[in-house]
């Protein structure tokens, strides 16, 4: 069964032809539990977002804050396991329609066999991967499992890269590109900085592919903002957090969903 | 004499140009990061190439740092050794107390050219930690070093000495609290202030350039032992000695005797409570290839690729992953490695100390121990160079504890 590049693809151009930005949502699978995640997923994409990434948790998550760190931990010390990331997937996609990445480091990828990974995720209906140590000069065994399979690759970009770099980077990824709004790891900020914005036209100027933002946004008021000038607008730890607070699964639940929507009007708000 | 002491593999065999070390090394490294790392790797081919900096780095060996360090022979400890000849070679005496002040040194004269005003680092048992903050001191650079608050308990000496010259120490309480923690915090650091920050990694490992870039700085240790071995003892060794964690100090010594086939070039791995416990660091006896902090080597990790806890009694040899280029040198056969238990590092770090009146660090004490045995298995006429790679004051107080020298009746005090 081929993956569900195609689903993400139509997703954003239904966001761009309705004139405003696609909300991109992202929770680890197996956080609070596998079955637990799932609902937390769900409830993601049913308060409003377009898209979903389903982290796949790792000892070593040298890019994440303390806040996914701290899912992380958790995910891992209930006894997350690769097939229960997958499975994560496709419950999710299956209840929801909506397209639904794996975001995780390489190594686990590395471990499970890449081509097993890619075949896998795909069978279970993902839209792709965003593998953000992975970069481009490393990526072709992937990005070969990945086109076959019908899997998009995500690649990140950063404030960081340089004109020539972009050009090379988003004409081997597929899907949509990740542009980081800043220097940093993952997690809430107050606000998200001017680099986002030139770093979004820098990339628009090598790329038809859609540009979504993450790091740092997590409120609608950011979103509103990001979405005046990105295609897409990814929030993570802000979820996570949402869940973490919550004195209970159900009261989490709700706050997940409710942000959802508060997100969701924030990037229809082009002005 | 700048040609002696600093001396990059002349040969060039490896890496190759994306830094790989046959199928291990790389650079598997967030977008955030690639700029900085392509001008570390920039600079140093400048610096390589420039008189200026091989000049300045070697007065400051000479001068600062105290080089060429001494090579000992220790025939009393070389009696247990199946009455083989041993020869230390005395990192240990060093300004700083290590071999790593060899790579601060020329990673900090790279700093500077970079322009860079911070310096973050890494460390376990502190060694690296001290030398980073000294190089910082010496050269008015601002100083943060990561260490796992597992470590900064069982090494609370070096971070008083960190503080003391000026570092801020911050103690990593994430994951497993130990050195791979420390490494995974200072690369969140740099990914958020790469701008005028140098990432001053300590080991062989990490992203290309580093594995490259540290071997080199480390080189000296072997060029130097190489010449001295060869006047003192009128040959070259049977084998070479070292301990290895990250492996820079190993590959320091190793690296001058690649050519030299008839030299066994030996590792000693953290064993911990012993292979078999699964207690352990021992990554090239019981790892499987994987993706760490930059590069494809030896890890140890789960099916799922997660990164396994290690334990060892020694701060420095705590690490799950190990430099590539020992992954090569394993899979060619160039270079072996064992591991050592924590009870014969320890047993080895006494016996030194009580024959010849030195006191090694206990990551050092771990290649003794191999020692001991590779001498049986030579027999009297067996020849042995060891990496003394640092000196054990700063695990004074785990040696205490682990011989009862606090407790008057203690079993150890005999």
């Amino acid at each position: 069964m081929a993956g569900n590049i195609e689903g993400l693809n139509s997703v954003l151009a239904a966001a761009k032809a309705e004139n405003r930005a696609a909300l991109v949502g992202y929770l680890p699978a197996g956080f609070p539990t596998v079955a637990d995640g799932v609902r937390a997923i769900t409830a993601m994409i049913e308060g409003g977002c377009d898209i979903v990434e389903v982290g796949l948790p790792h000892s070593d998550p040298v890019l994440d804050g303390p806040v996914i760190q701290t899912a992380d931990d958790i995910a891992l010390r209930g006894g997350v396991r690769i097939a229960d990331v997958i499975r994560t997937v496709g419950e999710a996609h299956a209840a929801t329609g909506a397209p639904v990445l794996c975001m995780t480091y390489w190594n686990p990828v590395d471990a499970y066999g890449v081509e097993r990974f890619a075949a896998d995720l795909a069978a279970a209906g993902g839209a792709g991967c965003i593998l953000p140590d992975l970069p481009v000069e490393e990526s072709e065994t992937w990005r070969k499992a990945a086109e076959q399979h019908g899997l998009a690759t995500v690649f990140v970009v950063a404030p960081s890269s340089r004109d020539e770099r972009l050009a090379r980077i988003t004409a081997a990824g597929t899907g949509f590109v990740y542009a980081a709004s800043l220097m940093g790891v993952t997690g809430t900020r107050e606000s998200v900085g001017r680099e986002a914005q030139d770093l979004v036209r820098r990339t628009r100027a090598v790329t038809e592919l859609p540009v979504c933002v993450g790091l740092g946004v997590s409120n609608a008021e950011q979103a509103r903002e990001v979405a005046q000038f990105a295609d897409g607008v990814i929030v993570g730890s802000a979820f996570v957090k949402r869940l973490l607070d919550a004195p209970d699964l159900e009261s989490g639940l709700d706050a997940v969903r409710t942000l959802a929507g508060e997100l969701a009007a924030g990037v229809r708000g082009r002005s | 004499m700048s040609s002696e002491l600093f001396v990059p593999d002349p040969e060039g065999r490896v890496p190759d140009a994306s830094g790989y070390f046959g199928a291990f090394g790389g650079k598997f490294i967030p977008e955030a990061l690639v700029a900085a790392v392509d001008e570390v790797a920039a600079e140093y081919e400048k610096a390589k190439a420039d008189p200026a900096f091989a000049a300045e780095l070697a007065d400051l060996l000479v001068n600062y740092t105290g080089r060429p360090s001494a090579l000992t022979e220790v025939p009393r400890f070389a009696e247990h050794a199946g009455g083989a000849r041993v020869f230390l070679k005395r990192e240990d005496l060093n300004h700083t107390g290590s071999h790593k002040i060899n790579n601060v040194l020329g990673q900090a004269l790279l700093t500077k050219r970079m322009g860079k005003t911070r310096v973050i680092a890494e460390t376990g048992a502190g060694q690296h930690g001290v030398a980073t903050a000294t190089a910082c001191a010496l050269f008015g650079l601002e100083c943060t070093v990561y260490m796992g608050e597992v470590d900064t308990k069982r090494q609370a000496l070096n971070v008083a000495r960190m503080r003391m010259l000026g570092a801020e120490v911050i103690a990593v309480k994430s994951g497993s609290r130990t050195l791979k923690d420390a490494i995974n915090e200072a690369f969140r650091d740099w990914v958020a202030n790469v701008d005028r920050t140098h990432y001053l990694f300590g080991t062989v490992a990490g992203p290309h350039p580093f594995p490259t870039l540290v071997r080199d700085f480390h080189r000296v240790i072997g060029v130097e032992a190489r010449k001295q071995i060869l006047e003192r003892a009128g040959r070259l060794p049977d084998a070479a000695l070292a301990c290895v964690g990250g492996g820079s100090n190993a590959i320091g010594l190793f690296h001058a005797f690649l050519p030299d086939s008839g030299v066994r070039l030996v590792g000693c791995e953290p064993g911990g409570h012993g292979v078999a416990t699964g207690e352990h660091a021992a990554t090239l006896t019981a790892g499987t290839p994987g993706i760490l902090h930059g590069s494809r080597s030896y890890v140890l990790q789960d099916e799922d690729g997660q990164i396994t806890e290690p334990y060892s009694i020694s701060a420095g040899l705590d690490y799950p992953g190990i430099g590539p280029e020992h992954s090569y040198l394993k899979d060619i056969g160039r270079a072996e490695y064992r591991a050592v238990t924590d009870d014969e590092a320890m047993q080895a770090l006494r016996l030194l100390s009580r024959t010849e009146g030195i006191i090694p660090a206990i990551e050092s004490a771990h290649a003794l121990a191999g020692a001991l045995e590779v001498g049986k298995e030579l027999g009297p006429d067996g020849l042995l160079l060891v990496n003394l790679s640092g000196r054990g004051d700063k695990d004074m107080d785990t040696a205490a504890r682990y011989f009862g020298l606090y407790d008057e009746q203690g079993e150890g005090a005999k």
